[in-house]
């Protein structure tokens, strides 16, 4: 396995969000997490990121402890779309795509062949090279993911982490986003996800983590280990699973404690 | 975009950006050209440029090499200073306002040098009392403003109050004063070029010389990070380290050219926007800034020299009033 955490404690400050978690990334996998809020989903993605530096246990690139690793070099192998990120002021799309190239480049040697050849098939893949001499504020919020996205992408790195791609987006940017990633996955990447929406996790992801207060309850294939008990344990939620009319992958549809309004 | 390659080799340049700097290298070198030649004697400028090659006569060599050259050249090293100092500390804290002037650490330096002044210290004691006020004030700041790191709108809002309390004891002390300790501080305060000699410009140089590469080395991670913490280190930057040394040569910076010409405000706080906005180049670029701070400030102090002539103004007083009428013009046609 080329990214594996083992034996990790992860904190902000002084609150503990996991103990002793063991997490692995199946090799050329679309993997998504999941679980309730503050169960340590988006935390487990950062440390796995080398974004927070865990305070017990190691995170591991390529069979070397990732922080041994020096950092340019990660970020050749390993990219990562954050939740946030600012947009510079009047900057435009091929500007922005271009930042990533950043752990190609060196002072004397700005821009090569190759950053461009990267730039321009990574804004090719994400279908924002119409938008390239567009300022990235004029854009829409599902345009600008796609320019986020893109901009991950021309880091040419195999793996790719997500963390929480769709927030912010209506439905339709959120699937876009998401079949994107699935080409992204196609093409051989190993992509890592944070989502909210079960269903969304189902239909996408090739391997699932439910994780819930810094543990992972199951995790494989959604086919396999998505049940009604699952939800209900982990989201305290109870429901009845269907099998997705799209995509065959299961489908939650929770119940409510109000009554149905079709009559009996 | 522009590539240049050579080899392995290759910058990468707008032009846009490439005319605004060559245009203001232009205006630089025309306004210092009027600074030299023209005064109360004026001096061809054949007669200057024999004189730069050790062949003008004993009247030019005088007057140009002993009493104008050295007030255009620190002139050109301070607005350079404060240019650069204000292009790394806003770019730091993602905001126009994240200047020295609004993070405190222009009124620290001026503290420091008024202590100097009103104890009747000497052109020295007072260059490293402000060199000194300028550092605490920062380490004072940084320290307030320090809570599980540092937010930029809280470094900007501990500044202002810090800025605020510093003024009180500024005036404080010009009370306590007599009267012409007094008088000699109230014209450093408002930061000045008149009488500096070759001993003001060489410390300037030097600093710029041993700065000016580091500045080169953050340029582009800084501007990375303008995108967030979070983007910057996933593209392998390390964020910790590109943020101290580049808030210790911002202050230093900023302290060096208070040293040598007092507390000049505003070229700090515009000179980065106003060549951002001319090179309209995404966030504040460190070349361009430079270049516009030493025209700015050359340019601002031939105009104290001139428009009230007989009457000599300190600079400080052209430069808020030039820069602040230009950034508000500025935003102004902006917003529509």
């Amino acid at each position: 396995m080329r990214l594996y955490g083992s034996g990790l404690t992860l904190s902000y400050d002084q609150r503990v969000v996991a103990t002793e978690l063991d997490v692995t990334i199946p090799d050329g996998s679309f993997t998504v997490i999941i679980g309730p809020n503050a169960c340590g989903k988006s935390t487990t993605l950062r440390a796995l990121a080398r974004m927070l530096k865990p305070r017990a246990g190691a995170v591991h690139l390529d069979g070397s402890v990732i922080t041994s690793l020096p950092s340019k070099e990660v970020a050749r192998r390993l990219g990562l779309l954050p939740q946030t990120s600012i947009v510079p002021d009047g900057i435009t799309v091929a500007d922005l795509v271009g930042r990533g190239r950043y752990p190609h480049q060196r002072l004397m040697r700005q821009w090569s062949k190759q950053d461009e050849v990267a730039v321009a098939s990574a804004m090719e893949a994400t279908g924002v090279t119409d938008l390239a001499e567009r300022c990235v504020d004029e854009l829409s919020g599902g345009q600008r993911q796609r320019v986020w996205l893109a901009m991950a992408l021309a880091q040419e790195t195999s793996i790719l982490l997500l963390d929480e791609p769709t927030t912010f987006l209506d439905i339709a940017h959120q699937i876009e986003v998401l079949d994107l990633c699935a080409d992204l996955h196609e093409q051989g990447r190993t992509l890592v996800a944070v989502l909210h929406d079960l269903n969304q996790a189902c239909r996408y992801a090739t391997h699932l983590i439910v994780m819930r207060e810094g543990r992972i309850v199951a995790e494989g294939d959604p086919v396999e280990i998505v049940t009604a008990e699952l939800v209900r344990e982990v989201f305290d939620l109870r429901c009845e699973i269907i099998q997705d009319p799209q995509s065959g992958t299961p489908m939650i549809i929770p119940e409510s404690r109000r009554r149905s309004r079709t009559p009996a | 975009m522009t590539v240049l390659r050579l080899g392995l080799w290759s910058l990468r340049l707008s032009p846009r950006g490439v005319a605004t700097a060559a245009g203001m290298i232009v205006v630089g070198v025309a306004v210092s050209l009027v600074a030299l030649s023209t005064g109360e004697f004026t001096v061809p400028i054949p007669d200057i440029v024999a004189s730069v090659f050790g062949q003008g006569t004993p009247a030019a060599e005088l007057i140009v090499g002993r009493l104008r050259a050295p007030r255009v050249v620190t002139g050109l090293l301070v607005g350079a200073a404060f240019g650069l100092s204000g292009a790394i500390l806003q770019s730091l804290t993602r905001n126009p306002l994240g200047s020295p002037d609004f993070l405190g650490f222009t009124a620290g330096a001026s503290t420091g040098g008024i202590i100097a002044v009103v104890t009747g210290g000497t052109a020295w004691q007072i260059a490293g009392g402000s060199l000194l006020g300028c550092v605490a004030s920062a380490v004072l700041v940084y320290a307030l403003a320090f809570r599980n790191g540092v937010q930029s709108y809280r470094l900007i809002l501990v500044g202002i109050g810090v800025g605020a309390v510093l003024v009180s004891v500024d005036w404080y002390l010009l009370t306590r004063a007599n009267i012409h300790d007094a008088a000699s501080a109230g014209t450093w305060i408002t930061g000045s070029l008149s009488g500096r000699g070759w001993e003001h410009a060489v410390p300037v140089a030097c600093a710029l010389v041993a700065l000016l590469p580091v500045c080169a080395l953050v340029s582009r991670p800084l501007r990375m990070m303008e995108m967030g913490d979070e983007a910057a280190k996933a593209a392998g930057i390390g964020v910790e380290k590109v943020r101290a040394t580049a808030i210790i040569v911002g202050v230093l910076l900023c302290g060096v050219a208070t040293a040598a010409a007092g507390p000049v405000i505003f070229v700090a706080l515009a000179a980065p926007q106003l060549a951002r906005r001319l090179s309209r180049s995404p966030g504040v670029t460190m070349a361009s800034s430079a270049l516009m701070g030493a025209v700015l400030l050359v340019t601002a102090d031939l105009a104290a020299q001139r428009v009230f002539a007989p009457v000599q103004l300190p600079v400080g007083i052209m430069t808020a009033a030039l820069g602040g009428t230009y950034l508000v013009f500025m935003l102004r046609k902006e917003r529509r």
